[in-house]
């Protein structure tokens, strides 16, 4: 049986991890590499680095950064933050990493996730999407570090992500963000029912039944990052409390 | 002294091969093995191989017009392997061992092992298969999986599958909505649907059994 996927996120700026609340105030904490090494050891499933400032600056650190990880750990790798091109793609791909996550980029033009797909296959695109509720019961797409509103309706976006040919999803509640009050479940079950294609739930666990709430709301991946990096929970504190409400985890590494 | 062990893998569209190199030399490096790894589709230094690594991904279709758009490497794959020297066919790569590809064309496949690469049928669950799933086999079974207990997980990531398959060249399975093939044998060619080079700890050791492995005696 398919495992869910417990996925440690580090948000990564010029070489360092950060963590910020509402993508605002930002908290360094650390080597990304010696982190990722620990989650790897822990039990993750997958890692994942964005880079946060990517958009604004020089990016290079972060090849550094890929290339260190992918020596040493032999587990599915996603970077994401200012992908705009395939060949940034590429050049992620050749540092070691196994995923890109695109978002503006592909808010900005939608072709790139065909392009992307056709060129490195659909497992190695991962589209992020940043979705703050208008309070309706209805979600819109926001970019840049969730400052920009699209007026794009993120069930929408969603198919077509799935049509141009992703692998998978990376759904953010920018509303629950750094917040800890859990997942946004309806979005996440919305979202989940309109797509075939897996969906990795992003933004808001302080809890661990949190987790398990996303889960059962059809994730086949849990992304987070501050209640790993503050060591607020383990993976194997994640996993066990998914196991014992019979979500299948990966228990043996 | 030595020769160190002669290990191609090998280069035909474009994809990513880093991630394959790399634990290539981690784990020969973890067996105290001398390793000289190179990323590749020159036909001379194939046919020198010890090792032949195949990886892939994308469509069937697509990863196999790259392979015959090098000039010989169809030839020399079909010789190398002839002869026995030990392949290991990695997601795509392992599908494209089988007859034909029926991912958006029929498409011709090496034909190593019988059956066809289809859509998984999947009801209900998420296509593609990305995560971590588990091998189901009978201890024992296979040089390839010595040291490793049944219901260890390796990390897939695909839609299609081996159909049709013989079940004698089946060695592990895996369940997504049904029994998926998951590894294939046929003599020295070997095929995993999972990426070993993904799969942690159990893949470092697929990859190590792999490099131990010497099949050459079963061969006539």
């Amino acid at each position: 049986m398919l495992k869910l996927r417990v996925i440690p996120c580090l948000d990564v700026k010029d070489g360092k991890v950060v963590k910020g609340v509402n993508f605002v105030s930002l908290r360094e904490a650390g080597d990304p590499v010696e982190q990722a090494a620990i989650y790897d050891a822990a039990g993750a499933d997958e890692l994942t680095f964005l880079d946060i400032t990517a958009s604004h600056e020089n990016r290079n650190t972060i090849l550094d950064v890929v290339n260190r990880t992918a020596e040493k750990i032999f587990l599915p790798l996603t970077v994401g933050g200012g992908v705009r091109t395939v060949n940034d793609m590429r050049t992620l791909l050749l540092a070691g990493a196994d995923k890109c996550a695109i978002n503006s980029a592909a808010v900005h033009r939608p072709e790139l996730i065909n392009e992307g797909a056709e060129k490195f296959g659909s497992q190695c695109i991962v589209v992020a999407v940043d979705a703050r509720s208008d309070g309706k019961n209805s979600w819109e797409v926001y970019t840049h570090g969730g400052r920009k509103p699209t007026g794009i309706n993120v069930i929408d976006w969603c198919k077509q992500i799935a049509e141009r040919g992703a692998g998978e999803i990376l759904l953010t509640s920018m509303d629950r963000d750094g917040t800890g009050k859990g997942f946004d479940l309806e979005l996440l079950k919305t979202v989940c029912t309109s797509v075939r294609i897996p969906v990795i739930a992003s933004g808001g666990v302080g809890e661990l039944h949190h987790f398990v709430e996303g889960a059962k709301a059809g994730a086949t991946g849990l992304l987070a990052a501050s209640v790993f990096h503050f060591g607020q929970f383990s993976i194997a504190q994640v996993k066990q409390a998914l196991a014992d409400a019979h979500v299948p985890v990966r228990l043996n590494i | 002294m030595k020769q160190p062990l002669r290990v191609v893998v090998i280069d035909y569209n474009g994809g990513n091969l880093a991630s394959a190199e790399r634990a290539f030399r981690y784990a020969a490096s973890n067996l105290g093995q001398d390793i000289d790894v190179s990323v590749t589709n020159d036909p001379e230094t194939i046919l020198q191989a010890d090792r032949i690594v195949l990886p892939g991904q994308g469509a069937f279709a697509d990863c196999m017009h790259g392979l015959k758009n090098i000039p010989q490497l169809l030839d020399v794959l079909e010789k190398s392997t002839q002869k026995g020297t030990p392949f290991l066919g990695i997601c795509v790569g392992m599908q494209l061992m089988a007859e034909r590809g029926l991912e958006h064309q029929t498409t011709n496949g090496l034909g190593w092992v019988s059956g066809e690469i289809k859509q998984m049928p999947a009801k209900g669950l998420p296509l593609p298969q990305m995560g971590w799933n588990e091998l189901q086999f009978k201890a024992g079974c296979h040089p390839l999986l010595e040291g490793l207990e049944p219901n260890v997980h390796a990390y897939f990531v695909h839609s299609f599958a081996l159909t049709k398959a013989d079940p004698k060249d089946i060695i592990a399975t895996t369940n997504y909505g049904g029994e998926v093939p998951a590894i294939i044998e046929k003599g020295n060619r070997i095929g995993t649907q999972f990426h070993v080079e993904k799969s942690q700890k159990v893949g470092l050791r697929i990859i190590a059994n792999f490099l131990n492995w010497n099949p050459t005696s079963n061969f006539s």
